[in-house]
């Protein structure tokens, strides 16, 4: 079992008893916690594994939480609706991928991030014009229905279904970053000319990467506007394409965890602000300058590179010297 | 569900008859608790803001902080415009910090998020800055109080009033948004019934920058009235632009912002906002018991309320004394209380709460003032007439299955 | 089929506009071209030499619009002198030089730390203090708006023939192109330019020739900083001034920046006047689009030229 499991097991484990315990987290919290953390997972495959900045996942977040819903709207009450009207929301995600994919993979660098800025732009127009967006009202009391004729009106029964729904995108997030293919996107990352050299199709790669990416953000879409009942405007901004950026800066860029971290945080710290009110983009913008003039490895990045570091001092101070530890994010103990 | 809020209520009553029961049963949690939740730090937040939160205070105050013998308390959060965020924050005030009403919403996409998750948790939301049509038609909560005005009222005023003056060909420049659309809908159907004319339409993305564009369009249209159905630095610089090209200047083209407050108008300044009509549900220097309010506000704020701001006094005094009537903060039975009850205060006249949600009250038809007769700050408008509830706000929809039932 | 949208293209109403009409909506698209192009020239020499996008630009915009509001109907009072006001002409000076050295600062202080970091941690941190600066200005003004008029002798209209303009939009007009032949010229036709070229070509060998390459990043900076001030000045007066006025003009300009090709000084003064164009025509057509046409093309010119109108494929 993979250290990456264990913790993963652990958090789970966490995660399930907070219905039982009343005041320890408030529930609907952890859901916000889920969706913008899987959200901030797929950011960061791109990000972090694949070395692609993209200023377009609300474009992806959006269009599959507005599929979703609209399709919820209509058939949520069928048995087969919630599982079909997820699929079909990845689907959208997928195809929006694969367009703004398409044209942006054409340049590389800064240039690839501003024409993903530029083309979320159009989808966020598509989201104003469309009615069955429902315009600045957004699409509103998006029914849960059911799963399979499981009834989730009850904020504890969907939270068990988003905790599962959840784990398996995180999981497959993991294993995409650990397969054959994941540790291609990371040379493509390290060095594309190397790749290239090596005889890959770099650009198929970057573009499935891309791909693969806006479908698990669609995916968190999805879950999010079912946990909601609520898809806007909003989801569809430039603002939350460069929130997920903070997220997964804060929590640390190219770690599997550091997502999740980086999601509760700003989650957390936007339920906080709202409270004091009045400096919210100050306080989100001096954290920015912090985290990229000082903290760049974010709390994740951080705490891993301690720990290599003193496990390098010990192995230094032993006489038998360990293996360094592997590209996992913590080295697995024997 | 209905059947539930009334014998609830039912309950209370009686409860209320037969024995002076303590605080504690009559009020859950042993506290009133009243949920501000609004725009503190994006576009929003002059018109409502830390103000509204003042104004509330204002209320409670009034009150004497008390209601069947407990406390009333306030609380205040920025909703940051996003939707989630609103429904998330109120899902939490609701089921963990004993909030029992919440106002204001300038965002419609907040306010019906926020109406949805009210419904389900049995509390009440009071509307006193989001003006969406849809509130009280198609997603119309018996829970739920719009509590200021819509988009068909503020067309109503000020497109009824223009229409008077044989004023009858328009153009409209509208914000390419849900708002725009309906302001822009409701009003020329109005056109069209008093037999006047829709010469043209421009619908500019929002927020747009230059407006020059779309006001010389209208002008060479020769329309009489060039409707704004925009709000905010739309119309600002709409109107601001207009000034430039010298449009609008005359009488015989005059132009009418559809959705405005008067932090709008201070923004621009009298000399290029001077003549406009505009309808709003308050305006400060109206009479002495408005003036009364509004000293009182700007002791602490510095500045005059906006009408959505003054809107949010008016719902905490009206929500606080309808559960002391109904003996009971119980949801329904508030409600129930307050749909009997004859709104006048300082802010809202001759009001009326329909099953809808809609508060149908008087409102003000305005008129900017020249810079030469204003004789001091904030004194704006010259009040031209007051509109009767019953000719601005819309009739009761079909779409709202409140009003089915009678 | 039903069209999906919500609105019918006000194209119906085209065969009315007449050839006066259709002249003056040109004319109005350019002034918005102008402001375009002096945005995006500050852009793509800021990204020419630091390789940074700078999401600043629009703060900084926005900022040297509120000094100069500050200069022209406030600093008299906080002063204790009612009367007392900096003109315009001043303003517009000292209003871009105060910007720019703000900008330096941020440069030197926070900038230059991430130089050797991959592009996306500058345009990140620029991104950040854009939220300061945009947080700071509304808690301290609040966001409803602030005005100035223009000086008195560039009050009211002019009857050019086809419309009445304002004697002031002919002076952002031509104010705006001399400062973007001005700028083009510095960098493309003198010995200062040709430095900075060999500065973004090869920073170490400059410096071997004993250019103080830090110092001119830092000015340079500096400069396209201002070329954002100077917009800001002058857009005050047409632009009611809020703290969100920059940010809603930069993604635009953004577009204009790739459509040209980034860091090419000449095409993106002159993408910034087409697409002002083209957006005034829109306006005229389907004004619905008049913003999302900027992105339209800009995907489609990334389509026929990957590499931007006028840039140099990296």
């Amino acid at each position: 079992m993979s250290t990456t499991l264990k913790i993963f097991l652990v958090l789970a484990a966490f995660a399930l008893v907070v219905p039982f315990v009343p005041g320890l987290i408030y529930p609907v919290f952890v859901m916000k916690v889920m969706c913008y953390g899987l959200f901030a997972c797929a950011f960061n495959l791109l990000l972090g594994f694949t070395g692609l900045v993209s200023f377009s996942h609300a474009a992806f977040l959006g269009s599959a939480g507005y599929v979703t819903g609209a399709l919820m709207i209509r058939f949520g009450a069928h048995p087969l609706g919630m599982p079909a009207a997820l699929v079909l929301g990845v689907a959208a995600s997928l195809l929006v991928g694969l367009a703004i994919g398409g044209l942006a993979i054409r340049r590389r660098g800064i240039y690839f991030a501003m024409i993903t800025l530029a083309l979320s732009q159009i989808v966020y127009f598509l989201a104003v014009q469309f009615r069955w967006t429902g315009g600045e009202d957004g699409l509103q009391g998006i029914p849960r229905g059911n799963l399979f004729g499981l009834d989730l009106t009850s904020d504890t029964t969907m939270y068990y279904v988003m905790l599962a729904l959840f784990s398996a995108g995180f999981l497959f997030v993991d294993r995409i970053v650990h397969s054959p293919f994941g540790q291609i996107l990371q040379a493509v990352r390290d060095n594309e000319a190397r790749a290239t050299s090596l005889g890959y199709d770099t650009d198929r790669f970057k573009l499935l990467a891309f791909v693969l990416s806006a479908g698990v953000a669609g995916y968190a879409g999805a879950m999010k506007a079912l946990v909601f009942q609520l898809v806007s405007l909003n989801d569809v901004s430039l603002h939350t394409s460069t929130e997920v950026v903070l997220m997964t800066l804060l929590g640390g860029v190219g770690t599997i965890f550091g997502p999740l971290v980086g999601a509760a945080l700003v989650v957390g710290l936007q339920n906080y602000l709202a409270t004091i009110g009045d400096l919210v983009t100050v306080v989100i913008g001096l954290i920015f300058i912090v985290c990229v003039s000082f903290f760049r490895r974010g709390f994740v990045g951080e705490f891993l590179h301690v720990r290599r570091r003193r496990a390098e001092r010990r192995a230094r101070a032993a006489p038998r010297p360990e293996p360094p530890p592997n590209d996992a994010p913590v080295a697995e103990p024997a | 569900m209905r059947a539930r809020f009334i014998g609830l209520a039912l309950g209370a009553s009686i409860a209320s008859l037969t024995i002076p029961a303590l605080a504690a049963d009559k009020v859950s949690d042993g506290v009133v608790k009243i949920g501000i939740l609004n725009d503190l730090s994006g576009i929003y937040s002059d018109f409502t803001g830390r103000g509204s939160a003042v104004a509330a205070q204002i209320a409670i105050d009034e009150m004497g902080g008390k209601v069947l013998g407990a406390p009333v308390e306030l609380v205040a959060a920025d909703h940051q415009n996003k939707p989630d965020i609103a429904a998330n924050l109120a899902r939490e005030w609701f089921d963990q910090g004993k909030v029992d009403m919440i106002a204001d919403f300038p965002t419609s996409s907040t306010a019906l998020a926020v109406m949805e998750i009210a419904k389900q948790k049995n509390r009440v939301t009071m509307l006193s800055a989001g003006v969406a049509m849809a509130a009280i038609n198609e997603k119309c909560s018996p829970l739920n109080a719009q509590w200021m005005v819509n988009t068909y009222a503020l067309a109503a005023g000020t497109a009824k009033a223009l229409l008077k003056t044989g004023r009858k060909s328009w153009y409209f420049v509208t914000a390419d948004y849900t708002f725009g659309h309906s302001l822009e809908k409701d009003a020329s159907a109005m056109v069209e019934a008093e037999g006047g004319k829709v010469l043209g339409v421009s619908r500019h993305p929002f927020p747009g920058g230059d407006f020059s564009s779309f006001m010389l369009k209208a002008q060479a249209s020769g329309a009489q009235v060039i409707a704004l159905a925009n709000a905010g630095s739309d119309t600002v610089n709409a109107v601001k632009q207009a000034a430039e090209y010298g449009i609008g200047r005359s009488d015989k083209q005059v132009i009418a912002p559809l959705l405005t407050y008067i932090t709008d108008v201070k923004s621009l300044g009298l000399a290029k906002a001077q003549d406009m009509y505009l309808t709003e549900a308050f305006y400060w220097d109206y009479d002495d018991r408005s003036r009364a309010f509004a000293e009182k506000y700007f002791a602490k704020m510095k500045r005059m309320p906006s009408a959505s701001q003054a809107a949010v006094y008016s719902a905490a005094l009206s929500y606080l004394k309808a559960i002391e009537a109904a003996g009971t903060d119980e949801a329904g039975a508030v409600m129930a209380k307050l749909r009997t009850m004859t709104i006048d205060d300082a802010v809202i006249r001759n009001g009326h709460l329909r099953a809808d949600g809609a508060l149908v009250h008087d409102m003000l038809l305005l008129q900017v003032k020249k810079p030469a007769e204003s004789k001091r700050d904030w004194d704006f408008y010259t009040v031209k007439s007051v509109l009767k509830g019953e000719e601005v706000f819309p009739k009761p929809s079909d779409a709202c299955p409140l009003n089915a039932k009678g | 089929m039903p069209l999906p949208f919500s609105s019918i293209p006000a194209g119906a109403a085209m065969p009315d506009i007449t050839l006066q009409a259709f002249m003056a909506q040109l004319t109005i698209g350019l002034i918005g071209g102008c402001f375009y192009a002096l945005l995006s020239m500050g852009l793509a020499i800021i990204f020419g030499l630091l390789n940074i996008i700078n999401f600043t630009h629009g703060a900084q915009f926005m900022m040297a619009a509120f000094l100069a509001w500050i200069g022209l109907t406030q600093i008299g009072p906080w002063l204790g002198y009612p009367d007392f006001q900096v003109s315009f002409w001043v303003a517009l000076v000292l209003a871009p030089l105060c910007v720019a050295v703000f900008g330096m600062a941020i440069e030197r202080l926070l900038l230059a730390r991430l130089y050797h970091l991959d592009h996306l941690y500058g345009l990140l941190l620029t991104f950040g203090v854009a939220l300061v600066m945009e947080g700071g200005f509304r808690y301290a003004f609040g966001v409803s708006g602030q005005g100035y008029e223009p000086p008195e002798i560039l009050q009211g209209p002019v009857d050019v023939g086809f419309m009445l303009l304002p004697k002031y939009r002919i002076f952002v007009v031509v104010a705006s192109l001399l400062i973007c032949f001005g700028t083009w010229f510095l960098f493309e036709r003198t010995k200062l330019g040709a430095y900075l070229r060999a500065g973004t070509e090869n920073p170490r060998l400059l410096q071997a020739f004993g250019i103080n390459v830090p110092v001119m990043i830092t000015l340079t900076y500096g400069f396209g900083v201002a070329l954002a001030g100077i917009a800001g000045v002058l857009a005050a007066p047409i632009m009611q001034v809020t703290p969100l006025m920059g940010g809603n003009l930069l993604n635009i300009v953004f577009a204009v920046v790739v459509i040209g090709g980034l860091g090419s000084i000449l095409g993106s003064m002159l993408t910034g006047l087409a697409l002002g164009l083209i957006e005034g025509l829109t306006k005229v057509v389907y004004p619905e689009a008049s913003t999302v046409v900027v992105f339209v093309i800009m995907a489609l010119a990334l389509l026929v030229r990957p590499a931007g109108l006028f840039g140099r494929d990296v």
